[in-house]
């Protein structure tokens, strides 16, 4: 069983990473439950998907209290609200670009501190980046493409998928997303 | 068999589908929506079958009924509060009985994610003594559904689907059977049946109690209602319905010896199998979401005796809020593991809010001003993302309960001596239950003023289109009977705030009924076009 909390703000485009990975997971015949938020939450309000992949029946759509393997995060101090549900020994990858939409956002060098206190835990430009590709849209597959050397997946499967997510909206949609996972895995592999 | 990823949402719509759907309707709500988001994407326009969004629940469920009427195949799904409001001819539907199948999906939110209250609407199949699935996984949502319209048909009744938020929002892979085809030809209800005075009524429930004991007998058999005898040894019995079942199937492999376990689908419920548990057991642990319904019939008024019964009720398990697998674990007395602390960092929340550039910001910025200096003002609400106006910067609103409520509650309000009173509400939600709260009004001639935030969308639930919107509101108005000089326009734009607040102001001071539309798209739907 492999854990996964994909966190972000309403808008970020969780639901798309979780897109991708549920579809890689169904490719190389995994199984897979995967919760997600709709409804209120979305408008700018804190959203999360667990997502749970096994080579065996998944029960709980929910994963237990510090069971998660991964959490993968569009928004670094969203990586932090759901620690609870860690294991100790677990991954944290965090974009380190904040969205700051609320009056009591702490200090930065605050909420990164707490997330580098998990030995496993790794920041990345994904604004930047994200520009750097294309668009500051694809914040969310700069983080998936830190990540995947992490997923029980193929790369070529969940790239694959990105291309599917993004055919309907033209060529260069795909292009830009494509890169900004790729740039999201080179930034990932630099710092290791 | 193929795999479908799905929703559960989606499971039940393809069940539906596959189960010879003519028409299927529905009112926005979370987290029912997805159900008709997709059978709205899969209907090809109206070309495969009808699927549409209603101006409210009780229409959809009427609309319904009149297909079953018609031999024909129908669905209804809802969030479990609209089924308050479709409550009239659901209970009735009892009666009548279902020629084509017909089966109502409610979609509970145990938690409140999105919703008002938890209610559980298990509650409603109970008093409308009609049979009802709980799916417990993907699979079971999309089976049910297809076995719900099969029974609706051989019951001659209408069959409930019952889904909590966390089934209805999580996505796995289903397998899909060979789908049936539409029900054919035209096989008309029998009148008689269908007209409730109170002789064909008397005599319609009487069928209805003779039905019971065959929801029992299907309950019985049902293949989704499943035994596992204890290991030896074992004393415990877990009696789980729906998805607290699954969260008993998540952590009892780390139980030493397996307990007896009953997983129950269906209301009316297995007593037998429930009696076999009894039995072999000394304790039993109900767990359910939503209230403790089975576990006030297994407790009854003297328990059972020689037997310790934990459940909500006991405070073995939260009375309140949803289940998760670990609040299951520690039910079971099973340990929890500990995630990574945050020490002393303290986390700030980061609730929802209204879009940056929302037009109900800048109608509220308007009404917050043109209030000032009022001292027995107030400002009844109701549903939408405008709730959100209640929380800061705008505390601009001191009500919301349900559905067109502002409407009516100012109107009581300003009976009560309430002045201004002032009713904030959707174009959606005035369409669903204002219109007739506003007649009142009209007909009083009652001294307050109705804001309709027309953003020309149901924008909270994720655009689906409204129908009171634009220039037909306009005339719904003026057919209701306000006073045309006293329907004012405004446009929401940080630009136009003193205006707003001008024209908002005059509205107030007036005693009598006006209506100002403050009329801007949401910004949502502008960015998808
Ligand atoms: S979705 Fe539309 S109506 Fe709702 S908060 Fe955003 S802009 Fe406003």
């Amino acid at each position: 069983m492999y854990n996964i909390i994909i966190s972000g703000v309403g808008g970020q485009g969780i639901l798309s990473i979780a897109f991708v990975i549920d579809q890689a997971a169904l490719a190389e015949g995994l199984y897979f439950l995967q919760s997600e938020v709709h409804g209120m939450s979305q408008r700018g309000g804190a959203v999360e998907s667990h997502l749970r992949l096994s080579e065996t029946e998944i029960f709980s759509p929910l994963i237990p209290q510090g069971e998660a393997d991964l959490i993968l995060s569009v928004e670094p101090l969203e990586a932090l609200r759901y620690f609870s549900f860690l294991k100790p020994e677990g991954t944290v990858i965090s974009s380190r670009t904040p969205y700051v939409n609320i009056p009591d956002y702490p200090p930065l060098e605050e909420v990164f501190r707490e997330i580098k206190k998990v030995r496993e835990s790794w920041l990345i430009e994904a604004g930047q980046l994200a520009k750097q590709a294309g668009s500051l849209r694809a914040e969310n597959m700069v983080v998936l493409g830190a990540a995947s050397r992490y997923l029980p997946l193929h790369e070529d499967n969940l790239k694959k998928f990105i291309r599917v997510l993004f055919q309907s909206k033209g060529e260069k949609v795909v292009e830009t997303n494509l890169k900004a996972f790729d740039l999201g895995r080179q930034a990932a592999e630099s710092q290791a | 068999m193929e795999k479908v990823v799905l929703l559960g949402d989606e499971a039940v719509a393809l069940g539906a589908i596959h189960s010879g759907l003519t028409a299927a309707y529905s009112y926005p709500g979370t987290p029912a929506s997805e159900i008709m988001e997709f059978l709205i994407r899969q209907s090809a326009g109206g070309k495969n079958f009808v699927a549409k969004w209603c101006v409210n629940e009780k229409v959809a469920m009427e609309e319904a009924l009149g297909v079953s009427f018609a031999g024909q195949r129908a669905m209804v799904s809802f969030k479990h509060v609209g089924l308050n409001v479709a409550a009239d001819p659901f209970i009735n539907a009892a009666i009548t009985g279902a020629n084509g199948g017909l089966v109502i999906v409610t979609a509970d939110d145990p938690g409140f994610h999105s919703s008002q209250n938890e209610q559980d609407n298990r509650f409603y199949a109970d008093f409308a003594r009609v049979l009802c699935f709980e799916p417990s996984s993907h699979q079971e949502a999309y089976d049910q559904t297809r076995e719900a319209f099969d029974l609706s048909e051989k019951l001659g009744l209408p069959v409930m689907i019952r889904l909590v938020t966390r089934l209805a929002h999580s996505r796995a892979p289903v397998e899909v059977r060979e789908p049936r085809g539409k029900n054919q030809g035209f096989k008309y209800g029998y009148g008689p049946d269908w007209t409730l005075l109170p002789a064909n009524a008397r005599r319609r429930y009487g069928d209805l109690l003779q039905k019971q004991k065959d929801l029992q007998a299907y309950a019985e058999q049902c293949r989704f209602n499943q035994f596992f005898p204890p290991e030896p040894g074992q004393r415990l019995g877990v009696v789980a319905t729906g998805l607290a079942a699954s969260y008993f199937r998540e952590v009892a492999n780390r139980l030493e010896t397996r307990p007896a376990f009953l997983k129950i689908s269906t209301y009316p419920f297995p007593q037998k199998k429930l009696l076999e548990l009894i039995e072999q057991v000394d304790e039993i642990l109900v767990m359910e979401e939503g209230y403790p319904f089975l576990e006030r019939f297994i407790r009854g008024v003297a328990g059972l005796p020689g037997k310790v019964i934990k459940g909500k009720m006991d405070g073995t398990l939260p009375a309140s809020g949803e289940l998760k697998p670990e609040i299951v674990a520690r039910g079971l007395g099973l340990p929890v593991r500990n995630g990574v602390s945050l020490g002393d960092f303290k986390l700030p929340a980061r609730p929802p809010q209204l879009c940056p550039g929302c037009p109900h910001a800048d109608t509220f910025k308007a009404l917050n001003e043109a209030l000032q200096g009022y001292e027995r003002g107030n400002v009844f609400s109701d549903i939408g993302c405008y709730t959100l106006g209640a929380l800061p910067p705008y505390r601009a609103i001191q009500s919301c309960v349900c559905m067109g409520a502002s409407v009516s509650m100012a109107k009581g309000g300003a009976e009560a001596g309430v002045y201004p009173s002032v009713a904030v509400i959707g174009d959606s939600t005035f369409a669903h239950s204002g219109i007739t709260p506003l007649l009142d009004a009209v007909y009083s001639q009652t001294d307050m003023t109705v804001v309709i935030l027309d953003n020309s969308t149901v924008a909270m639930t994720g655009a689906q289109p409204s129908l009171g919107t634009g220039e037909p509101l306009d005339k719904m108005l003026v057919g209701l009977g306000v006073s045309p000089e006293h329907i004012r326009v405004i446009t929401p734009l940080p630009r136009n705030h003193q205006l707003n607040v001008g024209l908002i102001q005059e509205e107030l001071a007036y005693h009598g009924l006006s209506v100002v539309i403050a009329r801007r798209e949401c910004i949502q739907i502008l960015g998808n076009k």
